[in-house]
């Protein structure tokens, strides 16, 4: 077996992201030149460019480029079990190192169904790199044997993509679609290689600079809107800062806590960037948003300054757009000029990279409070307080004898720490896992955001653990999203990944069936799973994941709960994962409902705050 | 709505037309009419797109373009400081008693018969979109049959050159 060999090609301890900034100057690699097959520079320039881990599936257009795959001593590849997985699996682990995450996969389906995992990288601004094999280039436009138009399909979901022809022009291409993914925003790079060109000879050179002549990414921001920040931010008396994903990506957790501690704003944390600043911050109100606590929700309604880093207006933190933050002054700071003004109008924009923009917006706001004091917000303080006193985040217990998935995951983050990776799927475990887990750290949790993808769970830890092999890594899955790619358990025994799974299981897809019950009258179309306690059970999770060889426990009772995760903990050789059954009538709360404004927010069902009106 | 002219300098490279077609259908933007065609800088393509489109909208389609990698500058060309013109072929009804009466409309156009039958001919145009509008109309009571448009090109007046600032800039950045 392959094994011992595997388990000690695993990656170092990985080193901390270089910033966007030094990730935009040229690469600077090997000058050698050599006779070589396309194939065989396609597996030179990823050793070039640093790679260390593909997740991938063999097929007939890359078999070429999986022959010299099989002699890298540099680049480990992990054999997913489906083109999904691999996807999501370098997705995952690209969030849990700060690099680029690498997937390889065949024409035609194979390329197709990694089509998913690139939209999620996508609207995650995920940096990723799919090599797909196509057809042979005179076959190209054929309808030939797995012919699909993968960079046609992919052009609306990719940062960029490559059809490569010319065994030649291998190297560059594969130079500048890391370049790409990394710099600037990141995001999916696909690169489209024809078999034919695998197959011919060529001579491998690494180019020694990139040259895009459209790309230059604008990470300084401008001083003079640094300044005009700063003024305002001296000068609010209810301000707010807006945290995304952009300073988790931007590697600026550090400036962040700098920034926050210096101004004495209040800081929300969207869904993406949970863990940029520690949940225990005492000037943390939570998540904002469609299920954010009602102290974030406010902070936003009631500020006269928000200042938005690395965030971007999304409708699920905005509620209702025209109603949003009606008091407001914006300042949004975003490294992609186009995100800013999308959707809400902003009084001071500034392009740059986060971690530059706040070191520079630092010594600024020190010079203000320097010539004009620090400005009086003990009133917005008390009001905050208040907030925080009436509508604390809490969840009521359940009637049916069931677990509450809210104290699952409240006693996984206190058993488990801030120091575990935590990686869900999608749906009302991953907003319970968003509010109830505490994160003190970037990079430890992990989901799909902006598009949503069921499924992301299971292959994104195992990404991350392969990132990160010395940290515990949970993924948080539900019983419909398990269902869509745990063949990735075996992946995880096979190979080593041994990846702890607590599946928040209420026999039904959850988030769809709250809002059959809160909108459709209760009428529940198509969302029972018969996964659940008291059902049928198809499948038996704890079966299923013996048949994977993982290590499989089931927990019905309240009492039963410690003594499994403590049990989980105690794993480290397989998989583990832990069958919760929780209650179905459990549900998320606070909720804004969609297209409904932020004020309106609900607490609890038919519970929303009095609002103060004297604004 | 208003409608506005943009040329945008890009790569010449395959799939870049509909990198930025399929950007402005993805984005609900109503193309208008769009020419391409090669410049003095062999790796380079120029598009003029015309838009109506609102002014808030219209920065957003211009950044997303931005965006796209082998889309190296765009510029919005106001009617006032750039020449626009469109090149038209249109095929006209004309018999013997009604040629010269056609082609007197073409002289004062100064535009061109480039084919003759014995009942019709076809008409080269060149001019901004409105003469080659009111032409139309000239030729309308003689029975119009074909019309083919090349959409509108554009180029700034003055002597600067939008080819050799993207390039300097290029050129800077690197």
């Amino acid at each position: 077996m392959a094994q011992g060999d595997k388990a000690a090609a695993k990656p170092h301890a990985p080193k901390p992201a270089p910033t966007p900034a030094a990730l935009a100057r040229p690469n600077s690699g090997s000058t050698v030149s050599e006779r070589c097959l396309g194939s065989e520079s396609i597996v030179r320039s990823l050793e070039e460019v640093g790679v260390d881990t593909v997740f991938g599936i063999p097929g007939g257009a890359i078999l070429p480029t999986y022959d010299p795959l099989m002699d890298s001593k540099k680049v480990r590849h992990i054999l997913v079990r489906h083109e999904q997985g691999g996807g999501h699996a370098a997705a995952g682990y690209a969030h849990a190192t700060g690099k680029v995450g690498v997937t390889m996969a065949t024409s035609g389906p194979g390329a197709t169904n990694l089509v998913t995992p690139i939209a999620d990288a996508n609207m995650d601004s995920i940096p990723l790199v799919a090599i797909t094999g196509q057809v042979g280039a005179p076959l190209i436009g054929t309808d030939a044997f797995q012919e699909a138009d993968i960079v046609g399909i992919t052009l609306p979901i990719t940062k960029h993509n490559f059809l490569v022809t010319n065994a030649d022009d291998i190297p560059r291409t594969i130079a500048e679609a890391f370049h790409i993914a990394k710099s600037g925003r990141p995001g999916p790079v696909l690169v489209d290689i024809a078999k034919s060109a695998m197959q011919t000879e060529t001579t491998f050179t690494w180019p020694q600079e990139i040259n895009l002549a459209g790309y230059h990414p604008v990470t300084k921001p401008h001083s003079k809107q640094i300044r005009e920040a700063a003024r305002l931010l001296a000068s609010a008396k209810r301000p707010v800062l807006y945290v995304g994903g952009g300073v988790i990506r931007s590697g600026a957790s550090e400036q962040l806590r700098k920034l926050v501690d210096l101004s004495g704003a209040a800081v929300v944390t969207t869904l993406m960037a949970r863990g940029a600043l520690p949940d225990s911050h005492p000037q943390h109100l939570g998540m904002p948003g469609m299920h954010g606590s009602v102290p974030a929700v406010a902070g936003l309604q009631k500020a006269d300054l928000i200042v938005a880093l690395g965030a971007r207006f999304d409708d699920r933190v905005t509620g209702k757009l025209d109603s949003f933050a009606p008091l407001a002054t914006i300042v949004h700071a975003d490294i992609d000029p186009a995100e800013i003004g999308k959707n809400r109008d902003v009084d001071v924009p500034i392009v740059g990279d986060l971690k530059e923009v706040i070191a520079e917006l630092i010594p600024e706001l020190a010079a203000e409070h320097e010539k004009n004091g620090k400005p009086d917000i003990e009133g917005w303080w008390n009001q905050i307080n208040s907030w925080r006193e009436t509508y604390p985040l809490g969840y009521s217990e359940t009637n049916d004898g069931l677990l509450a998935p809210q104290h699952v995951l409240t006693r996984l983050s206190e058993i488990s720490g801030p120091d575990s990776i935590y990686v869900a799927g999608v749906g009302q475990h991953q907003m319970w896992a968003a509010q109830f887990i505490k994160y003190e750290r970037p990079n430890t949790w992990i989901n799909s955001g902006g598009l949503g993808t069921m499924g992301f769970s299971i292959p994104a830890a195992m990404g991350a653990k392969v990132g990160q092999p010395d940290r515990t890594v949970w993924a948080i899955d539900g019983d419909g999203c398990f269902q869509m790619t745990n063949q990735e358990l075996a992946t995880c025994t096979i190979n080593d990944i041994p990846i702890k799974v607590a599946l928040i299981n209420n026999s039904s897809l959850g988030m769809v069936r709250q809002w059959q019950t809160l909108f459709y009258n209760e009428r529940y179309s198509n969302t029972d799973l018969h996964t659940g306690a008291g059902s049928r059970r198809v499948p038996d999770f704890v079966k299923l994941a013996d048949a994977y060889g993982c290590v499989g426990i089931r927990v019905e009772h309240m009492s039963e709960v410690d003594e499994a995760i403590k049990r989980a903990e105690e794993i480290n050789d397989v998989p583990v994962l832990i069958d919760f059954n929780v209650s179905r009538n459990s549900m998320v709360w606070p909720m804004v409902a969609s297209g409904v404004s932020n004020d309106d927010i609900q607490y609890a069902r038919g519970i929303s705050p009095a609002w103060d009106r004297e604004d | 709505m208003t409608r506005h002219t943009l040329s945008v300098l890009v790569e010449n490279k395959p799939g870049v037309l509909t990198r930025i077609a399929g950007l402005f259908a993805r984005r609900a933007f109503n193309i208008h009419s769009l020419a391409v065609g090669p410049t003095e800088v062999d790796e380079l393509s120029r598009v003029t797109v015309v838009v109506d489109v609102d002014e808030l909208p219209l920065e957003q389609v211009t950044k997303q373009l931005n965006k796209l990698i082998n889309v190296i500058k765009i510029v919005e060309l106001e009617p006032s400081s750039a020449v626009q013109r469109e090149l038209m072929l249109v095929k006209v009804k004309a018999d013997p008693s009604t040629r010269s009466g056609v082609i007197e409309v073409v002289q004062l156009f100064r535009a061109h018969v480039v084919d003759v039958v014995p009942d019709a001919v076809t008409i080269e145009a060149v001019g901004s979109p409105e003469k080659l509008a009111a032409l139309l109309g000239a030729l309308e009571p003689y029975g119009i049959r074909e019309i083919v448009k090349s959409g509108t090109v554009a180029i700034s007046r003055g002597a600067r050159s939008m080819t050799d600032r993207a390039l300097e800039r290029s050129t800077r950045n690197n």
